[in-house]
């Protein structure tokens, strides 16, 4: 009890001083590359942009490639907050116009910079990244497929491990796949095939529902226990088909969707039993065993019930 | 000579099976489903979802032929309870299936034509046809429709609530379809009450 209210307390009067902390010293940092980003998102922050072109002697109006916006209140909330743009991109870029050979720089992977800290090192880049080569991404589309096609570096944020809530990490992950697999134009750019997605998935049963609560990999990869998210994205002939490996109780989720909250719930407490429970409900895996015991314990005493009195009837009732 | 009462008219007869068959697919299908495995299946999951929709679906017709039936007939009539002397007879009529049977009384609330029911058949008729079966109906069409559920409730997933008392019910209801099946055996012959839902005619003991 005392350890109980000592936490609380704690909670309490430390928690939201964290918190309020923390924020403080995203916030400095913002304010510290704000006016060396603010050059660039002047032009890559919209979709509009104006530029005095010298030939005409005049302001020209322009509109911005899609694929090179940059959403400043996104990028400020994702992980790389703290970058100035051209601490990942050329120096070339520092110029106005920018020279041709900056517009062909090679571009970092995440390789490049992760998986050499010690703080990295729950992160497991190089098992991710041996994963990902085993993927079917980069089995079909080798170099034109790469980290950035799915975790686009401006808005990328950690959610499985840092989000309590499974339905927003459900649908910032499916968003990285249907960026690509909804959109029919895209994809076939990408893999030369026209597909819609969401007549592929016609046969699953609430198709909404499935695609709203679970992330496409969690059927669409193997498995890997070494990694927290399964990055060997298999070809669809190998995907899960069948309901009960999530419709049962050692439920695939567990150690998909469910896997963060499952390690964590075991270094606490040492079991994960109801891990699935509060959070949503999946038909054969929610399964609560103080329930089960009653309601097998109520159905016995009922037959039990039944059998003794028609013995005593067969035995005591005069026909 | 044999004393038969004309007691089930053939809609009352065919509601009754047919909610027999619905209900029992409803009960194996949902064990199925609650109690999936990887390692072995009793039914399909896809199939069990599917009978189970679909068996769910021709209940909820079933009902409302109930209601509308028993809304149009006399046999609504046999579903009110007087609350007046209730505790008392459901006493008397719980005592004769505990002792006076064995001491060879006879029951205290015959079956007639104004009686189809005794006090504890009618309690507990009630309370399945007009508080558990609209029960396990609702939180159903919710599950069927689940976009509908409210997300959460005090924290909790507002699905899996709906779910537990959908479960919860439905295993109300199977015991209550278990005891029923049992106390059909009470008639004149073990076979006797069977044989009245099939021909309409109940025979006197």
């Amino acid at each position: 009890m005392k350890n109980f209210l000592l936490s609380i307390f704690i909670l309490v009067v430390f928690l939201p001083g964290g918190i309020q902390a923390q924020e403080e010293e995203r916030q400095e940092i913002i304010e510290e590359v704000k006016p060396r980003n603010n050059e660039c998102l002047e032009c890559h922050g919209q979709d509009e942009y104006t530029y005095f072109n010298e030939q005409l002697g005049r302001d020209v109006k322009a509109q911005m490639c899609e694929d090179y916006i940059v959403s400043e209140e996104e990028y400020y909330q994702a992980n790389h907050f703290s970058f100035a743009c051209v601490d990942c991109h050329s120096s070339g870029f520092n110029e106005y116009p920018h020279p041709a050979e900056a517009r062909f720089e090679q571009i970092y992977s995440c390789t490049d910079c992760h998986g050499f800290s010690e703080s990295d090192e729950k992160y497991q880049f190089s098992k991710i990244e041996e994963s990902y080569k085993e993927s079917v991404h980069h089995k079909r589309l080798g170099e034109d497929f790469s980290c950035w096609s799915c975790h686009d570096p401006h808005t990328y944020a950690i959610k499985a491990r840092e989000s309590n809530n499974i339905k927003n990490i459900v649908s910032y992950n499916n968003s990285m796949c249907l960026d690509c697999h909804s959109d029919v134009e895209k994809f076939e750019m990408l893999s030369g095939e026209k597909k819609n997605v969401f007549e592929h998935h016609e046969w699953l049963p609430n198709q909404n529902l499935h695609f709203n609560n679970v992330r496409c990999i969690e059927c669409h990869t193997e498995v890997n226990k070494d990694i927290l998210v399964a990055h060997k994205v298999q070809p669809k002939k190998e995907a899960v088909r069948k309901c009960v490996e999530c419709h049962s109780e050692n439920s695939l989720l567990l150690s998909t969707l469910y896997k963060y909250r499952v390690q964590e719930n075991r270094q606490k407490n040492g079991f994960y039993n109801g891990v699935i429970l509060n959070e949503s409900y999946v038909i054969g895996a929610s399964r609560n065993e103080y329930l089960n015991v009653i309601s097998i314990v109520l159905f016995f005493a009922a037959l039990g019930g039944i059998l003794v009195h028609s013995l005593l009837r067969y035995f005591f009732v005069k026909k | 000579m044999e004393e038969k009462t004309y007691l089930y008219p053939k809609w009352i007869r065919l509601w009754h099976w047919s909610n027999a068959i619905f209900f029992i697919v409803l009960i194996v299908t949902g064990l199925s489903m609650q109690y999936s495995s990887q390692d072995y299946q009793f039914i399909p999951f896809s199939q069990a979802v599917y009978w189970h929709n679909i068996a769910g679906i021709l209940l909820i017709i079933d009902y409302i032929i109930f209601l509308t039936g028993n809304a149009l007939t006399m046999n609504g009539k046999y579903y009110k309870v007087k609350r007046k002397g209730l505790i008392d007879r459901i006493k008397k009529q719980f005592y004769y299936y505990t002792i006076g049977i064995f001491k060879g009384e006879k029951a205290p609330f015959p079956v007639n034509e104004e009686r189809k029911f005794n006090p504890l058949q009618k309690v507990a008729y009630v309370g399945a046809m007009y508080v558990l079966i609209p029960l396990v109906i609702v939180t159903g069409v919710a599950l069927l429709f689940p976009e509908m559920i409210v997300h959460k409730v005090f924290g909790v997933s507002g699905t899996l609530l709906t779910s537990l008392l959908h479960i919860a019910v439905g295993f109300l209801l199977t015991l209550f379809l278990l005891i029923h099946v049992y106390f059909s055996t009470f008639g004149k012959r073990v076979s006797s009450n069977f044989k009245s839902m099939i021909n309409g005619y109940h025979e006197g003991h």
